[in-house]
């Protein structure tokens, strides 16, 4: 009997590594993938996909993608594009921050008090997205 | 052009956010930036770098690299080699653990007492190429 894979949201961090911005798009989706819409959604490795790992471009292909992008490079979007994943929303940290200017997140490794208030705000908007996907 | 740095080592982790090992190479990259040897070493952002990153990928291409790979799949090591130049030395943290694969488990979120230790680990042997590498530099 064949099986089907059920469907899921892929939500795809940059995870830059240099500034905080990288560490809160991380968290966010882990914030996500772990927490508010776990069973409905996967991360997977951004550098597999730009390896070009056969199993993880499917997965983007065959899936609708979330990426979210700590600065306006969009590494991620640009990333999943280009391996021909079907980028159904892109978010952007920078973009959370203009709209919480009182947030002053400063820490990389691990986030400060500021950096995870972001990183739970801009979630809660990734779930939202979410669920407007798992509805079509 | 370029504005590159002064004898810097430049320190690539993979930062998979698919496991733990990943986690721990973005970790244990920043313990040694933060901590350990931080006026030697610098960051490249894997990708920023695959994506096309002028800055990132001229540095990698005169300047010594080391690259740091959560899994066997050695993605930070492929894209270097790929995009910019072969690695001084190259990092796999299931090498140390001995553990083949990537484990989804405790936490590919927060790390764990023992996944912090580990990253400690790997944070020590990063820090020790640099001296190496710094040591041969011509």
């Amino acid at each position: 009997m064949k099986t089907t894979m059920q469907k899921k949201v892929i939500v795809i961090p940059c995870s830059g590594i240099g500034k905080a911005l990288g560490s809160i798009s991380r968290e966010a989706a882990y914030e996500v993938v772990e927490s508010l819409r776990k069973g409905v959604t996967e991360t997977t490795c951004l550098a597999l996909i730009t390896s070009g790992d056969t199993e993880t471009l499917q997965l983007v292909k065959s899936n609708k993608c979330i990426t979210v992008d700590g600065c306006p490079l969009q590494c991620a979007e640009k990333n999943v594009r280009l391996a021909g994943g079907d980028v159904a929303a892109s978010f952007r940290v920078v973009d959370a921050l203009k709209e919480n200017r009182k947030l002053k997140p400063k820490t990389v490794t691990f986030l400060d008090h500021d950096g995870q208030q972001l990183s739970v705000i801009l979630a809660r908007d990734i779930a939202k997205k979410v669920d407007e996907l798992v509805e079509k | 052009m370029v504005d590159l740095p002064e004898k810097k080592v430049g320190v690539i982790s993979c930062s998979g956010e698919g496991c733990v090992e990943g986690t721990i190479s973005r970790v244990a990259t920043r313990m040694v930036l933060e901590q350990l040897r931080p006026d030697q070493t610098v960051t490249i952002c894997l990708p920023l770098f695959l994506a096309g990153g002028e800055e990132e990928r001229a540095f990698a291409r005169y300047y010594p690299t080391i690259t740091v790979d959560g899994c066997e799949k050695k993605c930070a090591k492929v894209g270097t080699e790929r995009y910019s130049g072969k690695p001084a030395s190259s990092i796999v943290v299931t090498d140390l653990t001995g553990n083949p694969g990537c484990s989804k488990s405790p936490s590919r979120r927060q790390l764990d007492r023992e996944a912090l230790i580990l990253a400690e680990k790997v944070a020590q042997r990063i820090a020790q190429e640099v001296d190496e590498v710094l040591k041969h530099w011509r």
